[in-house]
């Protein structure tokens, strides 16, 4: 009886760890198929490049939503660090360090965030809402509503975005850094336990003695500067810094996470599962530019996978 | 209305949780069903009212052979059902949990809010329970959310009620009444189904028992024709010993003291002091201040003045993670909402309050815990298939179980206990018992809150009186009759 136990827990857990990944194998199978020159090594080199900064962005979302919240302001988060950057690099700092001193400004940013939500007792919709709006109006004030440029050519600068380490751009090994080290926080230490706890429960979580606002604001925090360092490699890519930037890139990453099968009212979910996320959402952008879709088309195509994605989610767990 | 359920089968996955059950209620008697924490009594009657569906068996309800589609079909056809775990909406009021889904409306469609009062209002008088309509019901004490789950089947005019543990989270008056109005109701012609672990209860007011054992019928009996040994032997299978274990305090020095706690209009000036190695039991009414009292100590709520010592020392607490590291561990009354994450394993609630322990540099050692798990869960004799299972798909009982294993590993200074055996069973009752015994002597401290006097009077060193907010008397073991403690518990005359 227990063998049988153990199979049928496997069969089931087996399911949900890699549904998401078979939906991936699959859609990588059929544009493939409909244009080869998808699955060719420089293309998937491009393809890496171009999720990461989504992907940033969704593995600090990813932990949010554990804890049953969201976070709207990532976008204007990445914009606004992005021009701060910008602005010391032309003002003469160091490079690097402004780097270092505008991805510093994101964490900042997100712990905000989270002091709003613990402290100021406001829900995460309306607290991150309230601030996506308010950071990209700093942007818009700090730019003057013009992108940055002129932001010197330091090496170590334009590597972030733009440059390659064996073959493999940069920003992707930032990405598989950050998944790596993400996954250990999430699933390997007392900090990732109490995330999901906070998710599945609040009320326990906080009885058990865990510090559910401390915890939180970290967590938010996390995000900030997720988001700032996606703005960083953005930063580099355009060696620019652009007002606009990050628009709408919150509602990519939390797509990504969703289908990832991260449950939006928390406890529920994996790093493994975000990274399909953002694969298949990369995946379907590269591979229908590549098809030739009209990008209108391309958004119905998304909405439609996602429907799809947490339809076929459901049915699992019933 | 008669009901016949005839050779049920039933099996959650690998779990056969009812294999070949017989039961059969007649018009008008009030039959106990009774069994150990994981015999499948919920799951019986939760396949009589048809959430679950049986692999096996027939149902014949008044000679003809029934399937209740879902719930509300049975409902429909003159069910209710008072079901273990709450189903309060904590955020609507106590009027529109009264009514939710069956809405008294007019034809245009709009709540006939008078009415619905007025209905509300005779079945609260018949309780005698004094609830204002518009309270928010999550602001209601277990015992007063369980009342109005009551008062909810009553309302249905059901023909057949099912109480699963409704007593469970009521005091001794509130019982009373109930055990009256359900006397009233089988004179009407309304059969019940009562599910309990108190054994007094069942011999108060029963006609006829069954029990259930491992997912069988053990026996059906006419109360007057069986015994209360009998009972407990069919049950567990075996003799059972004394119901209270032999208790030998090895008392050492103060390890908590209380001075002058207060807040608000809840509880006022409360000292008190406890002993490394003691229980010290908390008796009163339901809403005397004693849950409140509790949940101020352990940092849930704040307080306007007071001062707690632990060893001597000063402390400040503010909120639960501070009590935890000054030393306390919490058992609230409330499992489901506050003691356990339901959507989790057995392992991940039981870690949760462990975590120190088992990630000391923040990495958490699996091993361990899965090691330090497996031995609650057998220490506690929870019936489960593996540690991975779901929380919310043990039974009640087992469920409470996981909560004190989750709290007995932090090895606390002081254990409090908010009803600690409620829906557990008379062998795991003394497995606890037990348990807090090895627990005091090795010095913990335990306060123990219990609506239950016997529990009081056999498991506690010493007794506290809760009576609207105030201290009224400490009663010590010697002296804590059950008359003492209900004079001071209503107020002392
Ligand atoms: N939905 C479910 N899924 C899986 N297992 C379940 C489910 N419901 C009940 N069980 C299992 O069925 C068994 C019997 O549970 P049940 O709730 O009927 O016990 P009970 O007799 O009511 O116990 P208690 O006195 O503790 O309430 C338990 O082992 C429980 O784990
Ligand atoms: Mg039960």
């Amino acid at each position: 009886m227990n063998s049988q136990v153990k199979l049928m827990k496997n069969n089931t857990s087996v399911w949900q760890k890699f549904g998401p990944l078979f939906a991936l194998i699959l859609l990588f199978a059929i544009i493939t198929v409909l244009n080869p020159s998808f699955l060719t090594p420089l293309n998937i080199m491009n393809l890496l490049r171009q999720i990461s900064i989504n992907a940033l962005i969704a593995f600090g979302m990813t932990f949010i939503i554990l804890t049953g919240g969201i976070d709207l302001s990532v976008g204007s988060i990445l914009a606004l660090s992005s021009a701060l950057m910008a602005g010391m690099m032309v003002s003469g700092m160091d490079p690097i360090l402004a780097i270092i001193v505008g991805v510093l400004l994101g964490t900042i940013m997100g712990v905000i965030n989270g002091l709003l939500i613990t402290k100021g007792k406001m829900a995460p919709f309306i607290a991150t809402l309230a601030s996506m709006t308010i950071f990209r109006g700093l942007t818009l004030v700090y730019t003057e509503g013009k992108p940055i440029t002129g932001l010197g050519d330091s090496l170590g600068f334009q590597l972030l975005g733009r440059g390659y380490f064996f073959g493999i751009p940069v920003p992707a090994v930032t990405m598989i850094l950050a998944f790596f080290m993400l996954w250990f926080l999430l699933h390997k230490t007392a900090f990732g336990r109490k995330t999901y706890a906070i998710g599945g429960n609040e009320k326990a979580s906080r009885i058990s003695g865990i510090k559910v606002d401390r915890v939180k604001i970290m967590i938010y925090g996390l995000a900030g500067t997720a988001a700032a360092l996606a703005g960083a490699i953005l930063t580099s890519r355009l060696n620019s810094a652009q007002p606009t930037a990050g628009q709408s890139y919150e509602m990519d990453a939390i797509a990504a996470v969703v289908l990832g099968g991260t449950s939006l009212s928390g406890g529920k979910g994996r790093m493994f599962g975000t990274l399909i996320g953002v694969l298949i959402i990369g995946t379907l952008n590269n591979g229908l530019n590549l098809l030739g879709v009209s990008s209108f088309y391309q958004q119905v195509v998304k909405g439609i996978v996602i429907i799809v994605a947490v339809l076929l989610d459901r049915k699992k767990s019933a | 209305m008669k009901i016949e359920m005839h050779n049920i089968y039933k099996a959650f996955g690998p779990n056969e949780v009812l294999k070949g059950v017989d039961f059969n209620l007649e018009p008008n008697e009030i039959h106990a069903l009774m069994g150990e924490n994981g015999a499948g009594k919920s799951t019986l009657m939760n396949i009589l009212t048809g959430l679950h569906k049986q692999d096996q068996g027939s149902i014949v309800i008044n000679g003809q052979e029934t399937l209740f589609k879902d719930s509300l079909d049975a409902e429909q056809c003159g069910l209710a059902f008072i079901r273990q775990e709450l189903n309060i909406w904590p955020e609507m009021t106590v009027l529109e949990n009264l009514f939710l889904g069956r809405e008294l409306v007019n034809r245009y469609g709009v709540l006939k809010t008078k009415e619905m009062k007025t209905r509300a209002a005779e079945v609260f008088s018949k309780l005698d329970i004094s609830l204002p309509f518009d309270k928010e019901a999550g602001l209601c004490s277990v015992g007063e959310q369980q009342m109005i789950e009551i008062a909810k089947a009553l309302m249905t005019d059901a023909e057949v009620i099912i109480m699963d543990e409704p007593t469970a989270a009521l005091t001794d008056r509130e019982i009373e009444k109930l055990f009256k109005v359900m006397k009233d109701l089988t004179r009407k012609g309304v059969s019940l189904v009562y599910i309990s672990h108190r054994m007094e209860e069942i011999f108060a007011i029963c006609d006829r028992i069954t029990v259930m054992r491992d997912g069988i019928t053990v026996d059906t009996k006419a109360i007057k024709d069986t015994n209360f040994d009998q009972v407990v032997k069919k049950m567990v299978g075996r003799d059972l010993e004394d119901r209270f274990p032999q208790r030998e305090a090895s008392l050492g020095g103060n390890v908590l003291e209380v001075v002058g706690l207060t807040s608000g209009g809840l509880f006022k000036d409360i000292h008190f002091t406890v002993r490394s190695g003691e229980i010290l039991g908390v008796s009163g009414l339901m809403g005397a201040g004693r849950t409140e009292i509790m949940r101020a100590l352990f940092g849930m709520d704040t307080v306007d003045s007071g001062e707690v010592r632990v060893d001597g020392k000063k402390v400040s607490i503010n909120n639960p993670a501070e009590a935890v590291s000054a030393g306390f561990a919490f058992i609230t009354e409330n499992r489901k909402e506050e003691g356990l994450i339901l959507d989790f394993s057995i392992r991940d609630n039981i870690g949760l309050a462990n975590l120190e322990s088992f990630a000391p540099k923040g990495l958490v050692k699996v091993n361990d815990e899965k090691k330090f798990v497996e031995m609650m869960v057998k220490r506690l004799n929870v019936k489960t298939v593996s540690t991975e299972t779901i929380v919310g798909q043990l039974s009640g009982g087992n469920q409470q179980k996981i909560v004190i294993a989750k709290w007995i590993g932090t090895s606390p200074k002081v254990l409090i206990m908010d009803e600690p055996t409620r829906g557990i069973d008379v062998g795991a009752k003394r497995e606890i018992y037990e348990l807090m015994n090895e627990l005091t002597n090795r010095g913990m401290a335990i306060i123990m809150v219990s609506s239950e006097l016997p529990e009081i009077i056999g498991m506690s060193d010493r007794v506290l009186v809760v009576h609207e907010g105030k201290i009224t008397g400490e009663l010590m073991k010697q002296e804590a009759t059950q008359e003492k403690i209900m004079a001071l518990a209503t107020g002392g005359n």
